[in-house]
């Protein structure tokens, strides 16, 4: 009688303390059916790539408004391949430039969305980009 | 592949064990192999159940509660949940926020859980998962509960001690004297105890003991007030909590709780599996048949489970 349910932990790295989009896209993803770990402001990679492995999630979202998104995104993925875990899909939005987002798909982060970006469109990339870990393959 | 995952789980493998947890969730028959092989490896963890009102302050509490039992150097697991939405099925479990002090530590595993429409203040899968941890070597496990009301009473089932936090100024004192959740606590705690009604709150409840004749038991719960946020009244509550994990052992009651467990765990696998093989058993298509016959007023539900469960069980 299995109930496959997606799981994505939202996190807020760094040092600003806006996390208004963050909830934003919490709660649309929770009202698109998935489950959503949520862990509030100021997280490290250290802390967010522990959340990750204990939630068992198959994304993590990350929104950045201070500027260190060249620095953090890639540090967490790179923490989550030290972990051997190369199967959670890391996507993330915030105020982040056009001309950074190349760099940062180099670095393995799946998609960036910028602001202006409906959310139903963001909503719409998890559900066809994001499946449970267990069952790929 | 499942004897690989249970024998990392056994080692104390966080990525090993957080799979698990999720087979378990999801409901997949790989779980049941695994459970199979952890479960001789179960029941040396102490279980801890925290429950009360949404906004009680029970993620405060298991922060802090963790903070102490890591200054002795015991290993900690946590199992938070949080409600399912009713309408999208989705969920929002956000018990971890309060909980990042401890973010990085590796003894001390946090799962965050949605009830995915389980009633009684747990998901169904928390009792498996609580069995997990206990098996990858974890000595206090807390499970703390949605934000209940009177009812949402499962904890008690699981855990071997069930502390119940209470904030004053929600409702009057009738609130305090109807049945559910009062009963079950084996410790009470008054949380935010910086605000004016707190005594009147302590007074109520020790009179509400009193007349339910708790006072004469072997146990009386302790009454506990805490400002969570602040840190005081922790300690006491985790003296408490130990008093009353000693009080078991030695009155012989953890035998019987643990027994009783058994039972109840022994029941639902039964149940788990007696409905699986009922519903792989009935065809699809003479299932809708027969919805359309009761939908059309021709027959009445009862008659065909009855006639669907003789055709099965003989």
């Amino acid at each position: 009688m299995g109930e496959e349910k997606v799981r994505i932990l939202v996190a807020k790295p760094g040092l600003d303390g806006h996390d208004r989009g963050a909830k934003i896209i919490a709660r649309a993803l929770k009202e698109a059916g998935f489950e959503v770990i949520y862990t509030g402001l100021h997280q490290t990679p250290e802390q967010i790539v522990n959340a990750a492995i204990q939630e068992d999630v198959d994304a993590i979202g990350l929104s950045i408004l201070s500027g260190a998104h060249n620095t953090l995104m890639p540090a967490i993925i790179k923490l989550l391949k030290e972990r051997g875990i190369d199967d959670i899909v890391v996507f993330g939005g915030g105020i982040i430039p056009d001309d950074d987002i190349p760099f940062l798909k180099s670095q393995g982060v799946a998609a960036i969305f910028t602001p202006g970006t409906p959310i139903s469109e963001t909503i719409e990339w998890v559900k066809k980009n994001v499946k449970p870990r267990h069952k790929r393959k | 592949m499942t004897g690989k995952l249970s024998e990392k789980v056994l080692k104390g493998d966080t990525v090993a064990t957080a799979r698990v947890l999720r087979l378990i969730d999801d409901g997949l028959p790989e779980a049941r192999e695994i459970m199979k092989k952890l479960y001789p490896h179960t029941g040396k963890a102490h279980i801890i159940g925290v429950t009360g009102a949404p906004g009680a302050g029970k993620s405060t509490l298991v922060t802090k509660l963790i903070g102490l039992y890591r200054r002795d150097n015991l290993k900690v697991g946590i199992i938070a949940v949080d409600p399912t939405s009713p309408f999208t099925g989705g969920a929002i479990l956000g018990d971890r926020i309060r909980m990042q002090d401890h973010g990085t530590d590796p003894e001390v595993f946090i799962r965050s859980v949605a009830t995915r429409g389980h009633l009684g203040g747990l998901s169904k899968s928390a009792w498996e998962m609580a069995k997990v941890l206990d098996a990858m070597g974890k000595d206090k496990i807390i499970v703390e509960t949605v934000g209940v009301g009177q009812d949402e009473v499962e904890i008690i089932g699981l855990a071997h001690t069930s502390v119940v936090m209470l904030v004053p100024g929600l409702g009057d004192d009738i609130q305090a004297i109807k049945a559910g959740i009062l009963e079950i606590a084996d410790i009470f705690v008054v949380n935010k105890a910086d605000r004016p009604e707190t005594n009147r709150m302590v007074r109520d409840l020790e009179v509400l003991l009193e007349m339910a004749g708790l006072k004469e038991r072997e146990w009386t719960p302790p009454i506990i007030k805490t400002i969570a946020t602040r840190g005081k009244g922790i300690e006491e509550i985790r003296e408490a909590i130990e008093n009353h994990h000693e009080y078991l052992k030695r009155s012989g009651k953890l035998e019987e709780k643990i027994k009783a467990q058994r039972e109840k765990e022994l029941q639902n696998i039964i149940m788990e599996m007696l409905r699986e093989k009922i519903f792989s058993r009935i065809d699809k298509e003479k299932m809708d048949k027969l919805i359309e016959d009761i939908a059309s007023n021709h027959k009445d539900p009862y008659s065909i489970a009855e006639e669907i469960l003789s055709s099965i069980l003989n």
